[in-house]
């Protein structure tokens, strides 16, 4: 029952922020490319300003001194463009080939190129491999590097991501770390939506999940990530990311940023307890001397709660502490 | 072949400027070479555009790459017969012209001929009116030269024109010009990154803002205009940067002019007193550039290849591909001809000067302009009160993020309703909600300068006009983007997601209106046909080939289907088009006209 209405509180966090975008971006899927048209009619009614001199060109057009083109409309109406269709093409603009370059050069020359320039006008690719954070960080108790990066690839709409992220004591090797491989689909001009399978690592015994998450743009210029697993035994966990630019200069930019981390049940296992299970913000000041190359330093709060914080009182970690962040950020 | 004589007649002269002390170290053409060097006196009446000139009616050209030096760097830039604007083409209103094209490089390749009216199959533009060029073949070209005027060509493949392959056409009218002049010169802009054009466009995809370094921050405020806690808050809410002017910035561009940087300044020689003709031509892949020549008014007198009636001015704010004719009458001193990018990150900078080696001061970069309300879309219609638009943003409006809330006095950026025609999808991030005529507004950042400026509702034709039928249907499109993805489209509609074609009926006489959803100016180009622009003219508006489309402006323009085929119709500027702004227009039957 409690971990029942606690999943559904997870879920709708994960998916508050973009909820209303999701709706709001497909309003206007319903209207196809013929009714178009004829809906474009309404525009001049709808608040579209009218300007003077295109009424101007209508009295003009009605001057009989100036050729005299009788348009069927009333005396003194405030726009020609008013009374100019906009219905669809003449029956003669459908008549002949698809392609008119046909007729001239061989059809599997105007093939292969209408392919090419329908993918060059649009349909592109690109592929960018970006290193959000290399840094080191210092602190009371172990020290150590953590990384977070991505390679993206694909077109505007469909792109593959292979995540990775993690974090490594200083000397004694890898202490956690993660990979994911996601299908991302943009779902409205500011979010994606992203799916697919992520792989945890690390001493703890490694665990391997889906993962269903949006990220984009929220108003006010916030970067969010909201991602929702569900491991292979069957426990459920979400992260909550969101960050953001504040530009002092052109070039020293100051990023605040926090990540939360959820989860649906206990896992003992795992040092993870119940709810919302850790909690890290921090401030870094970077400074872009190139846009693909910004060093920073920072300072990053780590607070662990409830029985998280318990195991790892357990294993002798700190569950409440503040580090010092150095490092890169970088793509490519 | 038969233009080896004047290869190396420029290789030459290219030899003794470099002597000379330029500092970009390319082959110039001749044309843009010989006013610096040489003063040819005013014996003939276009000497300098003239000499070198490819004319007659077989003409040849080799697109290779070639090392072009600039500022001490060299890269490979894609060009015609080896130079960095390619040579002038230079025919005669009437003649009959072939021009051979071998592509040398090892990609597809093509020239269009930027407003030349002819058979579409002629064109140039691969995919569309031919397959294109491909390596180490020769397509000829051949058509009827119907008109005259001021024009250019330039590849219409891979994004070669942003990496030099573009030069000038002109075309000398067959019962002379309506304005006689002395001397004329070309002035040729463009933009030059070593950056290649498609690299450019992968990082603008990772990152929007990436050239962009003249934005609002904590402690810069580049535009010098008050900005408040609430105005940064409305623009936050709308995930929009009020700065962004331009994507690709000097912060990698070198502006030119005729193929030379500022520092090297090209300059044009005149004899004090003498009527001068400048022809100038917005080359750039990606540059608005607002033009003037301080302390020298100029008249425009042709604007995209066709006569105007003169019209005195200080400035002209010239979009890419469009171009102006000016004629100005320079006195005994120099002058510098200074084309800012519309951003003020750069310029371009060449020399009127009666002497070689003369120079004039050369002005600062103003600031660069910020949006305001007016370029979002949120200016009062003709129902409402005028408000005072000079230069007020959107800080006091409320409530323009509520999409959803349906709300009648509501500003939403991104309502279905104010754009039926549009495809919300994820390449729209805004509609404008009350997109304006703005034909008679300066270009951005030119609202506050202290001079005049020319605006579309100065062009006029020298004579009332007879052939402006009135339009029998209106076909209104949409320019949609999402500068957070670096989307860009017509109606929400990307090229490459088989959009249907604009179609319409040979002769038929169609009005298009071009409502920009967005905040950037886009100039619209169609090829194949002069329009009439809707600018108040009456009987005398004026024929254009591409049009600038201020933010949340409307424009519109009729035109006349009087050329079978099909036709491409786009943002001009490239990462625009290559993002996916672009349609074909097709007027059927073929009947009759396409060959």
């Amino acid at each position: 029952m409690r971990k029942s209405r606690f999943l559904t509180g997870v879920l709708t966090g994960a998916l508050l922020i973009p909820a209303p975008l999701l709706a709001q971006d497909h309003s206007g899927h319903d209207m196809s490319g013929h009714t178009r048209r004829a809906m474009n009619h309404a525009q001049h009614d709808e608040g579209m300003a009218m300007p003077s001199h295109e009424a101007h060109d209508a009295r003009d057009a009605h001057d009989p001194h100036q050729g005299g083109h009788a348009m069927p409309m009333a005396p003194g109406a405030p726009s020609m463009a008013q009374d100019i269709p906009q219905g669809p093409p003449p029956p003669d603009a459908f008549s002949g080939p698809d392609h008119a370059a046909d007729l001239f050069f061989p059809d599997k020359d105007m093939a292969h190129a209408r392919h090419m320039v329908r993918h060059e006008m649009g349909g592109m690719g690109t592929t960018i491999v970006m290193l959000d954070r290399l840094e080191a960080k210092l602190g009371k108790g172990s020290d150590g590097l953590s990384w977070e990066g991505a390679l993206r690839t694909g077109g505007d709409i469909d792109r593959i991501w292979i995540k990775s992220e993690g974090q490594a004591a200083f000397g004694e090797g890898i202490e956690d770390a993660e990979v994911e491989v996601l299908w991302g689909h943009a779902i409205g001009a500011w979010f994606d939506l992203q799916a697919g399978v992520r792989q945890e690592l690390g001493p703890d015994p490694d665990r391997t999940q889906v993962s269903l998450g949006v990220e984009g743009l929220a108003p006010y210029m916030f970067d969010i990530s909201a991602q929702a697993f569900l491991s292979t035994k069957g426990e459920l966990t979400a992260r909550l990311e969101a960050e953001t630019d504040q530009r002092l200069t052109q070039r020293l930019i100051l990023q605040p940023r926090a990540e939360a981390l959820f989860s649906a049940q206990r896992i003992a296992e795992r040092g993870t307890g119940r709810g919302l299970t850790s909690l890290e913000a921090g401030v870094r000041l970077r400074y872009e001397f190139a846009r693909q190359f910004a060093p920073y330093v920072g300072i990053e709060w780590q607070k662990k709660f409830g029985s998280t914080a318990d195991y790892a009182r357990v294993v002798g970690d700190d569950p409440d502490r503040v580090v010092a962040v150095a490092g890169l950020r970088a793509w490519f | 072949m038969f233009q080896t004589p004047h290869d190396r007649r420029a290789l030459l002269a290219g030899a003794l400027t470099a002597g000379g002390g330029a500092a970009a170290s390319l082959l110039f053409p001749h044309w843009a070479r010989a006013q610096t060097h040489h003063h040819h006196g005013a014996h003939t009446a276009t000497s300098a555009a003239t000499e070198g000139a490819l004319s007659g009616e077989r003409i040849a050209l080799n697109i290779a790459r070639t090392s072009f030096t600039l500022g001490g760097r060299t890269a490979s830039a894609t060009t015609v017969n080896g130079t960095l604007p390619g040579p002038l083409i230079r025919l005669r209103e009437g003649q009959d012209v072939e021009l051979s094209v071998t592509n040398h490089l090892d990609v597809d390749s093509s020239i269009h001929w930027h407003g030349i009216l002819l058979p579409f199959q002629m064109d140039g533009v691969p995919g569309v009116t031919f397959p294109g060029i491909a390596p180490h073949e020769t397509f000829t070209y051949r058509f009827p030269v119907r008109q005259a005027g001021t024009y250019w060509y330039h590849s219409h493949s891979s994004g070669q024109e942003g990496s030099g392959l573009f030069g000038p056409l002109v075309i000398d009218p067959a019962h002379g010009e309506r304005v006689d002049t002395e001397r004329e010169m070309i002035l040729m802009l463009s933009d030059w990154s070593f950056t290649p054009p498609m690299e450019i466009w992968r990082k603008l995809k990772a990152r929007p803002d990436y050239y962009n370094f003249q934005q609002q921050a904590l402690f810069e405020n580049p535009s010098g205009k008050p900005w408040t806690q609430e105005q940064k808050l409305a623009w936050g809410r709308m995930r929009m940067s009020p700065m962004d002017i331009a994507d690709v910035t000097g912060a990698t561009y070198t502006y030119l002019i005729n193929g030379q940087g500022p520092e090297a300044n090209w300059t044009g020689l005149f004899r004090p007193g003498e009527r001068v003709r400048l022809r100038v031509i917005n080359a750039s892949a990606m540059t608005i550039f607002n033009l003037r020549i301080p302390g020298l008014p100029f008249t425009v007198i042709a604007a995209d290849g066709c006569d105007v009636a003169p019209v005195e001015t200080d400035e002209i704010q010239i979009g890419v591909a469009e171009t102006y004719d000016l004629v100005v009458t320079p006195s005994e001193r120099a002058y510098s001809v200074i084309a800012e990018s519309s951003d003020r990150s750069g310029f371009a900078r060449a020399t009127l000067a009666p002497r070689a080696g003369m120079v004039a001061p050369v002005p600062p970069l103003r600031k660069p302009p910020r949006l305001t309300m007016k370029d979002m879309g949120m200016s009062m219609g003709s129902g409402g009160a005028p408000m005072d638009h000079s230069g007020h943003d959107m800080g006091s409006m409320e409530g323009m993020d509520h999409a959803d809330s349906g709300m009648e006095m509501n500003h939403s950026m991104r309502d279905p309703a104010t754009a039926p025609g549009v495809e919300l999808t994820p390449g729209v991030d805004m509609l404008a909600p009350m997109p304006t005529d703005r034909t008679g507004e300066r270009g951005l950042g030119l609202d506050d300068v202290d001079h005049r400026v020319l605006v579309y509702t100065d062009l006029q034709t020298p004579e009332d006009r007879d052939d402006l039928a009135p339009p029998t249907r209106e076909i209104v499109v949409h320019l949609t983007g999402n500068m957070e993805r670096y989307m860009w489209s017509f109606d929400g509609r990307r090229f490459s997601e088989m959009v249907e074609p604009i179609r319409l009926a040979h002769n038929e006489r169609v009005r298009f209106t071009l409502v920009n959803e967005t905040m950037m100016t886009h100039p619209i180009h169609l090829h194949g046909f002069f329009f009439d622009l809707v600018n108040g003219k009456g009987q005398r508006r004026p024929r254009k080939h591409t049009v600038n489309v201020l933010p949340a402006g409307k424009v519109s323009f009729d035109v006349t289907a009087d050329a079978p085929g099909d036709w491409a119709f786009h943002c001009h500027l490239l990462l625009h088009m290559m993002s996916g702004m672009f349609n074909v227009v097709t007027v059927r039957p073929l009947e009759g006209g396409a060959a």
